[in-house]
Order: structure tokens, then C-alpha cells, then sequence
């Protein structure tokens, strides 16, 4: 594919793949992306999936209404398993929510130019994840109405939330999170938002975009404010990337209850999240390029880069659920060697030999630069992985509550048509606000598609 | 509008009140139509048709507006206000505050008084704590008895404000000694149990009581006149004089009426079985304290039968440990099923009913008395070493016969007991403490014969239920129905059915009369060693309920003497004679009112009582043909006979053994699930083995009858046996009660009144799921449950505290706070004296107001207890399924008859609580005490305390689980204590509301200035139900105190200590004193 074009950057990917396929210029770039979201018709399939979405989306309105309604009763918990099903989604998504601002910042810092074509559609992603998983602790809770009790406010009689408990701590590190995210997106967002601005033919969409791009006019001065703050920010969400995954593995591994009280967690709980973030951008990638012919800016390099850490993050993964069992064994605690055996043989073990199947042995195809480039594989790989770690979180949470200390006290979890109404319409929620965006934002950054394409033409 | 839809609101009222007669059916509409016209007729100045005539004149939307005006009209007011009865608003669902305290000051009032004025003032006297007034906010304590089972169990009643709410022991009363059972702690919930009869109706339509007299009264002169032929009276067991004296006094006007009786649940046996021995009848009482060898023969004398809650004190007092040198007594059981009696013994020997029987036989052949009958195969080890410990126990062993055992084993019993020396010394006879002994089977059969036979005429029944418990070959139900021959009269003129609720047999008979719940009424009661126990009312009649002594009283010559005249009378000559109307009268009757009981008035033992019994001539064993399974019927322990099946407390209270809530099965043992080709009891996924088994079902085909009963595996139960426990499959308990479980009288015949043979037992291929709070007996190497025997103990006294690991107590972050300056409130629980009765769960429940749940939400794991007992089998296998028994080394059934032990779980209360530190909102909290609260207003819900709870005693309101409606269940209800809403969390508190109650009277003592708490002036209402004094609460920083004695002792323990929580709550292992001479076999 590359044959006879002019090297990029460095000898040392000038075999590669491009990040942008040749012959884009300035122009090219700028009315592929914007016409998406100005000129584009709006398309039966776009239509049919807005409205499957948001069919999905009142489903879970329905739900919650029910929820607050009659209680987290009409849920499947019970004691000894208090949480299940909004706990397993609210971590699935904070986890999905790594890869956006991993890609961003982490990637922008290390100066790693793939990162270019995705990371305004995974930074979306982030936030949309991070939206959909921050229902789950406020509707988790007894009280709903009440969760506010959560936040450090003023109160009239001096009372402040308890600060020992890692909840506490979630509360600040995901809302950390998110405001960060939607910072950081937002500032990336503004030189693009002044083109679709001076591209917008309708008078609605000149002052939509007008008013949301903050009178950028392009001067030198402008883009270097806006290359500091935006350096600055990917500065400080680089660490919120490793801090958000580690706060919320501390929810279980501070509790005492055996298969949550493990060291390995933080650090097997970042590598979970960016594995299933990028599973979830390889998910949402993969049809979109499709959908709206953006083969040329979203290239086979970046599906198999993508699916290069998805084969690095999951063999943290699989490190660190070696090293659950290996610390049962070795620490010789009854507790925790009951559970890991009760993984393999107890009531749950179906569920924990396909995390197996989905989580370790199925990356291992990526080994294979022919699986790599066979994009329909890699979608079908993306998708297992995804439910491979809802399965991990479900492993985790639900099943060592069924069986910790009290042989007496054990139960069993079983989710009812509520659990499933929340959680297939968290997807709802996150399909829907992902159409939008489509439509209404440019999925992949124009300014730094512009600069891309400086870049080769520096090269040519 | 707005003001007629309020009266349309109160019609509603009324009808669900009173029910609906014809004439009262238009109510909702009587201002349009004319069919209430005679309603409005009187000398008021404005009526319906001047209403009407009124309106008529009005069109349109005038026609509203006039009424709204008329709404206002003095006359109009007072014209639909006499269409109810006064205070009938009061009654309804949205009672306000105001209205609330003035219907309580009301029922205070009435409290102190029956008869509205009518009759003298009957004083009923505080117990304990006397104030000059009335405290408001102040409970007060008054004695008085639950009647039940043959029995009176001694009480004292906390009444807040004139509303029982708790039932405690009377500590005075020989049959309480201050401890209570499941069931009595439960009765005080049938009080305010919405589903209660509240009037009188004939025919199903409601009746004044006045009309009722009516009928009574033209009755008692027809009864008159034909001498009383036809007159039937049926009863239960009644071990009241003064209701017996007041049938007695019927009997004597109308000689030729007749009394029968019938209790369902209690066998003749005893009964009978004392004629055989002393050719008379008696009432055996047990001096258990005394005893040191125990042979309970199929009998479960701790949990049930007369004088229960004192035998269990008494029994318990002999297995104090406080050291290794100490002694204990040694209990046998040999048992078909597993009670909590036997389940607990030191050496157990299941076997079948039947061959209770042959082993008593055996036994007493053993011990010289004659006979030659051969032990039950595989026994006959056992019977040697029982007889020989018996023998080395003269005058200190004591046999005891179960209330369904046969006349031949309790005659069997006496003669035993007799030749060991143990009469007169464990065991002593008195006159029967029941009015009126009578082979109830064959009473019942008369009547039935009787009634078929047209001789019944007037047919009064009180407090029974035959339709649903009399053998189903008596056919009571169409007995009562029948036509005489070619008339199209029934052959039972008149039945008259006392009942609290409207029932199975309520719906056959003419007249019911709402009963009134003893707590309502004055009365009496014998104890189990005959100690005339006073009844005194707490609240006057919630509802328009009468007791069955009005309505005796009706039938009499002096109808309308009251309850209070009618038990002063009833005591008068053996008891006031000299003293009637004196002031020193009144001073005694005080006192006894306050005592509950009257003073020294247990039975005299009979002199000169010896069993003369020829064992070679009892008839011979039922024995059960080969190849055929013994059916055998027991009374529930919760819900007894089906009387406490709407009690939503004990049809969710777990039953001991099982654990089993809301459902009876047919218990088989594991080996006779095999046999049977049974294999199915599966863990469903939702609750799991906390919540939902889902079980084979079979139909049972017995005597010409059939029955569907899903089946419930019960390890330590013979084989061969399937036990269908009574009470359950109610067609018409009431809300709660009405179609759970399976209806084992429908199989149940005269013939085979307790146990039947048959071989129809087969699986339907359908399931059933089972509401079952533990599953898992096994405790997986886990240290839960210290066990050892009595010599395991001598030799190594802290074998407690093997592979104990105890962690530092500077392994932590934070700092340690120090506990040593004020109280340290903790709890120890012996568990060598915890049968499970389940008294304390119920206790419980009561006294913090726990919800019941239902259930569907058991089913999914939710139950509220604060305090559960678990039960563990220490089976020598890996298993937890009682499907797959066997050993697979050894191929033995591991679970044939394995020790079971029961472990009370409230709330730890630990030190370093892991609730408290995964709290977000600080909602659980400790203590400078050391208590871990609860703070339910600051609770958000987010179930974390509950998952990092080691011991998963907290629970949670997962739904909105109190019933805030009902208004009857309001009252029930301690104030003192929180009504959770839902989502919150809520856990064992140590009785928080006790605690401070005492410390601000404590604090207040001496001008201010304050005193000590004294040691067992705090009790837990778990502690003051306990009736083994398993559990002792108090402050362990006081050395000298019990809790701080026990917990040094090296019994003590903590579960799982290795967590390093540290819990407040720790256990006493418990030890069993089994007779060395099996262990070795």
C-alpha cells in the first residue's frame, strides 16, 4: 500500500501503514470531516439506529423511574450479594471510559501521531462511558435522593461524608475524571468547531457553533494559548487516566471480603480498563470508518495498533489473574483459596471459564498481523473482549459476595429483567449520545487531520 | 363534592367494617336513590326524602352546589352523622395524629376498666414498675397468662400508652421463670392481626351482640325446656377453672347437654397413658433440675408441651460450665425426626414412631419390669448403654414420653420412672390441671356420631377449628352441613362458633361470635404444675369481640356477668371465702393481680401413686408392615396446629431444624429421598442456598385421601419415616396464612391419628420452591462453631482456641481507641445451652419493630432477622448436599444421624467494625460504648457495610418492607424504636433503646448525681427471652459481672478472630456430655 509514497516520519514505521492514507490535503481533510456533520443527507441507517438507540435509552428511563419508585428490591441483589449488576455495569463503563483520554493524553505526550484520527471519537467515547457509568452509584443506592450526603457540602450540622471509605474516594476521582475529559475534549474541539462555524450554511448552526467555538479566529496567538492549555491538560489527565481504574479497584480491594482483598488490583484494574476502552474504540472505529468512508483517515495502522495494546493490556490482564490464584495458593489464607477453587468449580464457574475464553486465550490471535488487518475478525475480537470484561467485573464483584466468611450466610445472585432493562439501556443512553455526536460534532479532529497532513507534505 | 366524596369514603368504611347486608347495599348511592329511605325515618327535623325533595327542585351543576350547601347545614350534618356509628371516621386508614393520641388516651382509659361504667371498677395493677401516674413515653409492665397447649405460660405485658407491644416472662411464674417461647412472644402480633374476626354475623351478615343474646337467650329457654338434649358444647383442652366451672354450671342447667373437646396437636396418650399405669388420670411434672440421666422417648419436653419454657431452664441450669471440673447432665433422645430437643441431646438414636414404642418395651424389660419385647434392630447397643447409665442413676434419671407417643410408651415412661426411683424425686403426679381429662379422639368421635345421628341440636364451639383439624373420616364439615333425612332443615339446628378469626369451620356454622384475643380479656389459666394463673386484659376489645366466657355466660342463668365477675367468682370459695369484701381482700387481690398467679396454688402431688403396669399385657406395637413407609404427624413449630398460621412473625420465623419459612414439606431422610427416587433439591440461582430450593413433589395417598407435599430432606432422620407436619394448607387463615404449605389433616384418620403405614408415597414430577434461610450445614474447615465433648473439654480446656490466630491489635492505621473508661457493652452466648428454639429471633422481631418481608423476598435472600440461628451438622464429609451423602471412602451415610448445633448470630458489634470503615456517609458508627450503630437517617443505602460484614448480620430494607397502612399493625409497634423506611440499612443494636433507657434512670438516681448500672439491669430482649440463659449481655470492663465471667473463661471465642474485627459478641464452645460407652461403638 505504501509502495512509492515518500517516508513518514521515521525510517523506522516508513514500512508501516500511514496514519493518513496519501493524497489528503488541507482542503480534503477539512470537507471530508466537516461535511459529515453539515452536508451529509442524513441516512436511513443513521436514522435506524437513532431511533433503536433511543427506544433502548426510554427503556432505561423506565427503569429507573421504577427503581426510584419501588426500591432496589426490583433487582436482583440480596444479603449476602448487596451489590451486582450496577456495581459489575458502573466499573465495565469507568473502564471503557480509559482508552479516550489514554489515547488523548498519554498518547499526545508521547508525541505518538496515530493517535490523531481517534482520539476525538474515543475521547467522546470517554465521556460517554463515563456518563453512563456515573448513573450506576447514584441509582445503586437506598436512597437516591439522599446520595448528595456523598459530597463534602457545608452542611448546617457539621457533618461531613466519611472519609476512610473508598466510595468517598470514587466520587472525587470519577467526577475528577469526567471534568477533565470534557475539558480537555471541549478545548480540542474549538478550532473545529470555528470551521464548522464558517462552513455552516444555516443560519442555526453558524450561531450553535459560533457560540461553542468561543470566537476562535485562528490567530498565532490563539493556537499557541491553545497548544499550551491543551498540552497542560493532557499533562493533568495523564495521571487521572492511572488514578480513576485504581480508585475504583480500591472499592473492593480495601474491603476485607476474599477476591476483593488483593494488592494486584490497582494495577490489573488501569490495565482492564484501557484493554476494554480500546475494545470498545475498536467497536465503535470499525463500523464508523465504514459508515462514513473514513478508511483513509482511520487506517489499518491504527486498528493494528489498537489491537497491539489490547494484546500488551491483556496480558496484564491474564498476569494478574495468574497472580490472584497464585497468591490464593501461596498465602495459604482458607478464605481465599476457597474462592479461587470455588471459581473454577462453584456455582458461577461457567461464567469464569468464558472470562477465561474471552480474556486470555482470544487476544492471543492478535499475535497474527493477519488477524490484525482482517477487520471483520478484529470487530468480532473487539466485541468478545468487551463482554469479556463486563464477565471479569462480574466475576469479581458478585461471585466472591456469594461465598465469603459465613458458610451460613451464602447465597447466590441472580439478576432479574430490571437488572437487564439498566444495563441494556445504559447501552441505549451510550448509543445515543455516540449518533449525536456523529452527526452534530466533527468524530475526528479537522486541525489535527490539517497538521497530519502537513507533516507528510513536509516529508514528500 | 369534596365533602361527598368524604362520606362516600366512610360508606366504603362501613361496609368493609360491618360487612355488606342486603338492606345496607345502596349505601354508596342513598342520596339518589330511595332504598335506604327507612334509615332516615325519626324525629330528626331533616331527612332523606327532605333531601331529596330538597334537591329536587335543583338541576345541573345547582344540584352539587346545593349539596355542598346543605353539607353545611347543621341538620344535614347531623343526619348523616347518625347513619354511622360514632367514631367510625376514627377507624379509618388515614387516621391523624390528634385522632391517634385520642383513641390511645381512650384505650387507656378503657384499660383500667371494662363494662363502660357498668360494672365495678376492675383495677388492674402495674408489675413492675409502679409510677404515681401514668409516665407518657413510660411503658408499663402487667402480669398476666397465655393459656396454650394445655399449659398457662406465665407473662408480663409492656404496654406503652394502653398498647401491648412485647411480651416478656414473668419472672415470678413457676412455668416462666422470666423466659418465654417463640409462640408466646408471637401472640402479642394475633392481637393486632388485621384479618381478625371483629363482629358478630350470622350467616356471614353482621349481628349486634344484642341480637345475639336474643338468640341465646331463646335458645337457653328451648335448651330449658327439653333439659338440654342436643346441647353440645366442643372446646379445646381447657385448663381453666373458671371457664370450666361456668360449662359446668351449664351442664348442671341443662343436664342433658354434653361437653366435648378436641386439640389436634396433642395426642391421648398421655392421657391414657397414665390410666394404664396408675388406673386414673394425671399430670406428670418433671423436676429436670434434678435429673442427671434424660431418656427423652420421641419427646420434645425443651420446645413444646406443658411446662416447656421452665423444663428448658431447668435443664440448661445442669449444663452451666464454669470450669472443666464442673458436671453436666446427659440427655438421650430417641426420636423419629429431629426436634429441638433431640437434636441437641448428647446421644441421639433416630428411629422409627413405631419403634419408640418397641424400644420403651425393650427398656423396661431391660430394667425388670417384665415383658420380653426385642429392641428395634440396631439399637440394641444403645439400649444397653441407656439402660445402664439409667441403673447407675436411681432416683436422678428421669424418662420423659412425647405428647404424641402412644398410651403404651408414656405408660411404659411412668412404670420405668417408677422403678428407677424416679417418682418423687424428677417426676412428681398431680390431678390433672386440665377442667375435664377426657379421651379427646373418642369425645370427638361422639359428637360426630351424634350429630350424624341427628342428636345435635345446638352445636356451641369455642376456640376449635374441626372443619380444617378433625380426622378427615369424622368428615366434620358435611357432619355439620348435613339435611335431616326428607326435611329441608339441617340436622344441627344451630351451630354457634366462637373463633378470633372467620375461618374454614366458620364459614358451615349459623352464628359466629368474633373471639377476643387474651389479651383483651380477664380469665384464667393452670400452669403445667397446676399454678392458677390470673389472665388480666391489657386493652379493652380492639374490636366488637367478645370472650368465650360471655358467651358461656350467654347460655347460663346469669347472662351478662362479665369476664371479671365471672374468675372473681370462679376464686372466690377456694381462694376469698373468708375474706370477700374485706379490706384485706382487696390487698390480696391486688397482689395476686400483680403476681400474675396466685400464691401457692400449684396441685399437691397425689400420695400413694405407683405405676402398676403389666408390660406383658399392653397390646402389641403397631408395627409398620415391611416394605411400607411410617407417615407420622407432628404439630409445626411455628405455626403449631394452623391457630398461628396468619401470625406473619413465626410463618417467616425459620423453623429450627429445616430452616424452612412460610411452607411445611414432607421431611424425609437423606437415605429415604433414595429409596424413594427422589433425587431433585436444587439450589436456585435466585437467593441461592440463602433463599430459594426447589424440591421434588409427591402425592401422598393415605386412608382413601391424597395429598401433594413437596419434600424436604432432613439428615438425622430415621429411615422409612415421612413426616407431615399440621398447620399448614389453611383454604381460610387470612391474608397471611391462607394456602401455605400442604394440608396434612386432609390425610389424617382417626385410626392413624399420629402414625399411618403405607407405601403410596410417589414423586409427581412437578417442583416446588422452598423458602430455606440456610441451606449450607457444612462449615468448611472454618472456625464458626466450637464443639467438643465433656472429656475433650477436662482434658484440654481451651481447645476453643486451637489454631487460633489473633492478630496484634496494633496491626492497623488508626489509632486504638480506648474502651476501659466507661462501659464496654458485649455479649457472650453459650452455645452448650442454645437449642435453637428460635425464642430470641421472635423477641427480637417484637421489640424492633422487623418486618416481615414475605416469601418471594425470603426466597430471594432477604429476610430482616437481626438475630438468626444457624445450624451446622458436623458431618465427617466434604458434602453440603444432602443428595449425595455417602462418604465416598468409607460409603457410610454420613448424615444418618449427624451432631447438629446451633449458633445464635446478632450482630458482632465489633471493635474494629469493617462496616463502619466502608461507610461513604458515616451512617454506622461506633460507640464510646463500643457499640456499632446504625444511623438510619444518615443511611444512603449503598449495601457496602453489608458485603465487607464477615458475619453478614446486616440487613437491608431492600424494598419498602413495613406495612405503614395497616393501622391495627401500627399499634403493635415499639416507639422507642425506629419503623425503617426502605433503603436503608439495619442490623442487631444490642437493644440501644434498653441501654439508654437504663443509663438516663441510672444517671438521674441520687439527685442527679448519678449511680453505677448494675450488673443483668440492661437485658437484651433476645437475653430476656432466652429460656436457657444462653445469652448474657452486659458490661465487660465490670469484672465481676456475668458477661465479663464468662468471656474469661477458656470456653470463649471469637468467630473467625484471624479477621482481627474483634468482636463484642463472642461464644462459649459448647459441649456435649455423650456416654462414653457409645463412643466407643
Amino acid at each position: 500500500m505504501s509502495n512509492g509514497q515518500p517516508p513518514l516520519d521515521s525510517p523506522k514505521i516508513r514500512r508501516l501503514t500511514p496514519v493518513l492514507e496519501p493524497g489528503h490535503t488541507y482542503a480534503s481533510v477539512t470537507d471530508k470531516i466537516a461535511s459529515i456533520v453539515l452536508t451529509r443527507p442524513m441516512s436511513l441507517g443513521w436514522l435506524a439506529g437513532f431511533t433503536l438507540s433511543f427506544s433502548v435509552l426510554m427503556m432505561l428511563t423506565v427503569a429507573i423511574a421504577w427503581l426510584i419508585m419501588k426500591g432496589t428490591g426490583i433487582w436482583g441483589i440480596n444479603i449476602p450479594v448487596g451489590w451486582g449488576f450496577a456495581i459489575v455495569n458502573f466499573v465495565w463503563w469507568i473502564g471503557i471510559g480509559h482508552a479516550g483520554t489514554l489515547i488523548s493524553a498519554i498518547l499526545f505526550l508521547l508525541n505518538q501521531k496515530w493517535r490523531t484520527s481517534i482520539n476525538r471519537f474515543a475521547e467522546a467515547m470517554t465521556l460517554f462511558a463515563v456518563a453512563c457509568a456515573g448513573i450506576f452509584p447514584l441509582i445503586h443506592t437506598g436512597r437516591p435522593w439522599m446520595a448528595y450526603y456523598m459530597f463534602p457540602y457545608p452542611s448546617a450540622m457539621g457533618i461531613w461524608p466519611q472519609f476512610r471509605s473508598p466510595l468517598i474516594w470514587d466520587v472525587f476521582a470519577v467526577s475528577t475524571y469526567g471534568t477533565v475529559s470534557l475539558l480537555f475534549w471541549f478545548v480540542g474541539l474549538i478550532p473545529d468547531l470555528a470551521t464548522l462555524r464558517d462552513r455552516a450554511k444555516s443560519k442555526t448552526q453558524q450561531i450553535i457553533y459560533g457560540m461553542l467555538a468561543m470566537g476562535w479566529r485562528g490567530s498565532a496567538r490563539h493556537w499557541h494559548r491553545y497548544q499550551s492549555a491543551y498540552l497542560l491538560l493532557a499533562g493533568l489527565a495523564t495521571p487521572l487516566v492511572l488514578s480513576v481504574h485504581t480508585v475504583v479497584s480500591f472499592d473492593f480491594s480495601i474491603a476485607i471480603v476474599p477476591g476483593w482483598h488483593t494488592t494486584i488490583f490497582p494495577p490489573y484494574f488501569v490495565a482492564g480498563a484501557i484493554y476494554s476502552g480500546f475494545a470498545m474504540v475498536l467497536t465503535i472505529a470499525i463500523p464508523l470508518r465504514k459508515a462514513y468512508d473514513l478508511e483513509d483517515f482511520i487506517t489499518m495502522r491504527h486498528l493494528e495498533n489498537m489491537a497491539k495494546v489490547m494484546l500488551a493490556t491483556g496480558l496484564i490482564v491474564a498476569y494478574g489473574y495468574f497472580f490472584e490464584y497464585f497468591m490464593s495458593q501461596y498465602s495459604g489464607n482458607k478464605f481465599d483459596l476457597y474462592l479461587t477453587q470455588m471459581r473454577f468449580h462453584g456455582p458461577y464457574a461457567h461464567f469464569y471459564y468464558a472470562l477465561i475464553l474471552c480474556n486470555i486465550l482470544t487476544p492471543q490471535l492478535l499475535w497474527f498481523q493477519k488477524v490484525r488487518t482482517n477487520v471483520p475478525v478484529l470487530f468480532l475480537i473487539s466485541l468478545i473482549i468487551n463482554l469479556g470484561m463486563w464477565l471479569e467485573r462480574f466475576v469479581i464483584v458478585v461471585i466472591s459476595l456469594t461465598r465469603d466468611f459465613m458458610p451460613s450466610a451464602w447465597g447466590r445472585y441472580s439478576a432479574t429483567v430490571w437488572d437487564y432493562a439498566t444495563f441494556v439501556g445504559t447501552l441505549g443512553l451510550f448509543t445515543t449520545m455516540m449518533f449525536l455526536f456523529v452527526r452534530g460534532l466533527p468524530a475526528i479532529s479537522i486541525a489535527e487531520m490539517r497538521e497530519l497532513v502537513a507533516h507528510s507534505e513536509e516529508h514528500e | 363534592m369534596d365533602g361527598m366524596r368524604a362520606h362516600d369514603h366512610h360508606d366504603e368504611h362501613l361496609h368493609n367494617e360491618h360487612d355488606a347486608s342486603p338492606e345496607h347495599k345502596g349505601h354508596e348511592h342513598h342520596e339518589h336513590d330511595g332504598e335506604v329511605e327507612e334509615l332516615a325515618t325519626g324525629e330528626h327535623k331533616l331527612d332523606l326524602a327532605a333531601v331529596r325533595a330538597k334537591l329536587a327542585t335543583k338541576t345541573g351543576k345547582q344540584y352539587w352546589r346545593t349539596l355542598e350547601e346543605l353539607s353545611d347545614d347543621p341538620d344535614f350534618s347531623e343526619l348523616m352523622h347518625r347513619e354511622f356509628p360514632k367514631h367510625a371516621s376514627e377507624w379509618d386508614d388515614s387516621v391523624d395524629r390528634r385522632d391517634f393520641l385520642k383513641l390511645m388516651a381512650a384505650s387507656l382509659a378503657f384499660a383500667g376498666m371494662s363494662g363502660c361504667g357498668r360494672a365495678p371498677e376492675e383495677h388492674i395493677v402495674p408489675y413492675v414498675k409502679q409510677p404515681d401516674g401514668m409516665v407518657l413515653g413510660k411503658p408499663l409492665y402487667f402480669a398476666t397468662a397465655m393459656a396454650f397447649g394445655g399449659d398457662a405460660l406465665g407473662l408480663l405485658v409492656e404496654s406503652h400508652e394502653g398498647r401491648p407491644t412485647k411480651i416478656e416472662g414473668n419472672p415470678d411464674h413457676p412455668s416462666s421463670l422470666g423466659a418465654t417461647d417463640a409462640i408466646a412472644q408471637a401472640s402479642v402480633l394475633n392481637l393486632y392481626d388485621p384479618d381478625r374476626a371483629q363482629v358478630v354475623t350470622y350467616l356471614g351478615e353482621i349481628r349486634s351482640w344484642s341480637q345475639f343474646l336474643d338468640k341465646a337467650s331463646s335458645l337457653s329457654a328451648e335448651t330449658k325446656a327439653t333439659n338440654g338434649v342436643g346441647f353440645r358444647i366442643l372446646t379445646g383442652t381447657v385448663t381453666s377453672p373458671s371457664l370450666a366451672k361456668q360449662i359446668q354450671a351449664l351442664l348442671k342447667l341443662y343436664p342433658q347437654a354434653k361437653w366435648h373437646q378436641w386439640e389436634p396437636a396433642v395426642s391421648d396418650g398421655a392421657r391414657e397413658g397414665g390410666k394404664l399405669a396408675f388406673g386414673r388420670y394425671v399430670n406428670a411434672v418433671y423436676r429436670v433440675e434434678k435429673a442427671e440421666v434424660i431418656l427423652a422417648l420421641d419427646s420434645d419436653f425443651l420446645s413444646s408441651g406443658p411446662g416447656h419454657v421452665r423444663y428448658m431452664k431447668e435443664f440448661y441450669r445442669r449444663r452451666h460450665l464454669n470450669g472443666p471440673e464442673d458436671k453436666m447432665n446427659r440427655l438421650y433422645a430417641v426420636e423419629p425426626t429431629p426436634t429441638v430437643t433431640g437434636a441437641t441431646a448428647d446421644d441421639r438414636l433416630p428411629l422409627r414412631a413405631s419403634d419408640v414404642d418397641a424400644f420403651a418395651r425393650a427398656l423396661a424389660a431391660k430394667l425388670g419390669l417384665g415383658g420380653s419385647a426385642a429392641a428395634p434392630a440396631g439399637s440394641e447397643e444403645w439400649l444397653d448403654a441407656v439402660a445402664k447409665d439409667l441403673q447407675e442413676h436411681r432416683g436422678t434419671s428421669l424418662v420423659v414420653a412425647g405428647e404424641q407417643q402412644t398410651a403404651a410408651v408414656h405408660a411404659l415412661a411412668h412404670a420405668i420412672n417408677g422403678a428407677l426411683g424416679n417418682a418423687g424425686a424428677t417426676v412428681y403426679y398431680t390431678e390433672p390441671i386440665e377442667a375435664n381429662p377426657v379421651n379427646q379422639l373418642e369425645s370427638l368421635r361422639d359428637l360426630c356420631a351424634d350429630m350424624d345421628a341427628g342428636k345435635v341440636e345446638t352445636l356451641l364451639m369455642i376456640g376449635v377449628n374441626p372443619v380444617y383439624t378433625a380426622p378427615h373420616d369424622f368428615d366434620f364439615k358435611s357432619k355439620l352441613m348435613a339435611f335431616a333425612p326428607g326435611t329441608r332443615e339441617k340436622k344441627v339446628k344451630t351451630s354457634i362458633y366462637v373463633n378470633s378469626h372467620f375461618d374454614e369451620t366458620a364459614d358451615d356454622c349459623d352464628w359466629h361470635v368474633a373471639e377476643s384475643h387474651f389479651l383483651e380479656t380477664w380469665g384464667d389459666a393452670r400452669a403445667y404444675d397446676g399454678t392458677l394463673s390470673i389472665v388480666q386484659p391489657l386493652i379493652s376489645s380492639l374490636y366488637h369481640t367478645h370472650s368465650a366466657r360471655e358467651v358461656l355466660a350467654a347460655f347460663s342463668d346469669k347472662p351478662g356477668v362479665t369476664d371479671y365477675d365471672a374468675l372473681r367468682e370462679s376464686l372466690s370459695p377456694s381462694y376469698f371465702t373468708a375474706l370477700s369484701n374485706s379490706p384485706e381482700f382487696a390487698k390480696l387481690w391486688r397482689k395476686t393481680l400483680n403476681d400474675g398467679f396466685v400464691a401457692n396454688s400449684a396441685l399437691p402431688p397425689l400420695a400413694g401413686l405407683s405405676a402398676k403396669l403389666h408390660v406383658a399385657s399392653l397390646p402389641p406395637v403397631a408395627a409398620i408392615p415391611a416394605g411400607e413407609y411410617e407417615f407420622i404427624f407432628r404439630p409445626d413449630p411455628c405455626v403449631y396446629d394452623g391457630r398461628f398460621a396468619n401470625n406473619g412473625w413465626l410463618q417467616e420465623l425459620p423453623k429450627p431444624v429445616t430452616k424452612l419459612t412460610w411452607d411445611n414439606a414432607a421431611y424425609v431422610s437423606p437415605k429415604t429421598k433414595d429409596d424413594l427416587n427422589l433425587g431433585y433439591q436444587k439450589v436456585a440461582a435466585r437467593g441461592g442456598e440463602h433463599g430459594q430450593i426447589v424440591s421434588d413433589v409427591v402425592d401422598i395417598s393415605l386412608s382413601q385421601s391424597k395429598v401433594s407435599a413437596a419434600v424436604w430432606i432432613v439428615p438425622g432422620q430415621a429411615d422409612g419415616v415421612v413426616v407431615l407436619p399440621l398447620g399448614y394448607g389453611r383454604s381460610k387463615a387470612g391474608y397471611t396464612g391462607t394456602n401455605k404449605g400442604f394440608n396434612a389433616y386432609v390425610v389424617r384418620t382417626s385410626g392413624a391419628l399420629w402414625t399411618a403405614s403405607g407405601k403410596d408415597i410417589k414423586p409427581t414430577g412437578e417442583r416446588y420452591s422452598l423458602a430455606c434461610t440456610q441451606y449450607h450445614f457444612n462449615m468448611e474447615g472454618r472456625k464458626i462453631l466450637s464443639t467438643g465433648t465433656l472429656d475433650e473439654y477436662r482434658k484440654n480446656p481451651a481447645f476453643a482456641h486451637e489454631e487460633d490466630e489473633q492478630p496484634s491489635k496494633e496491626l492497623t492505621l488508626y489509632q486504638n481507641f480506648d474502651y476501659s473508661k466507661r462501659q464496654a457493652w458485649s455479649m457472650a452466648i453459650d452455645l452448650n445451652k442454645c437449642n435453637g428454639c428460635n425464642a430470641c429471633v421472635v423477641a427480637c422481631q417484637s421489640e424492633n419493630n422487623i418486618p416481615v418481608v414475605g416469601k418471594d423476598q425470603v426466597m430471594r435472600g432477604r429476610e430482616m432477622h437481626w438475630i438468626r440461628i444457624d445450624r451446622y451438622y458436623l458431618a465427617k464429609t466434604e458434602t453440603n448436599d444432602p443428595t449425595t451423602h455417602y462418604d465416598p471412602e468409607t460409603k457410610k451415610d454420613v448424615l444418618a444421624n449427624p451432631p447438629t448445633f446451633f449458633q445464635p448470630v446478632p450482630c458482632q458489634q465489633c471493635e474494629n467494625a469493617p462496616c463502619e470503615q466502608v461507610c461513604p456517609v458515616g451512617a454506622t458508627v461506633h460507640s464510646a460504648e463500643g457499640l456499632n450503630d446504625m444511623v438510619y437517617n444518615r443511611c444512603i443505602g449503598t449495601r457496602y457495610c453489608s458485603n465487607n460484614c464477615p458475619y453478614k448480620v446486616r440487613r437491608f430494607n431492600f424494598l419498602r418492607f413495613q406495612d405503614w397502612e395497616t393501622p391495627s399493625l401500627k399499634l403493635q409497634r415499639n416507639p422507642e424504636v425506629t419503623v425503617r423506611s426502605r433503603g436503608v440499612m439495619e442490623k442487631c443494636t444490642y437493644c440501644i433503646q434498653r441501654i439508654s433507657n437504663v443509663r438516663i434512670e441510672a444517671e438521674k438516681a441520687n439527685d442527679g448525681k448519678g449511680r453505677p448500672i448494675r450488673d443483668g439491669e440492661i437485658v437484651t430482649a433476645c437475653e430476656a427471652a432466652c429460656p436457657s440463659e444462653a445469652i448474657v449481655f452486659g458490661d465487660q470492663n465490670d469484672k465481676n459481672s456475668r458477661v465479663a465471667k464468662l468471656k474469661a473463661q477458656q470456653r470463649n471465642y471469637t468467630i473467625m478472630g484471624e479477621l482481627n474485627a474483634r468482636p463484642r459478641t463472642t461464644y462459649l464452645a459448647a459441649v456435649r456430655n455423650p456416654n462414653p460407652d457409645l463412643e466407643k461403638a
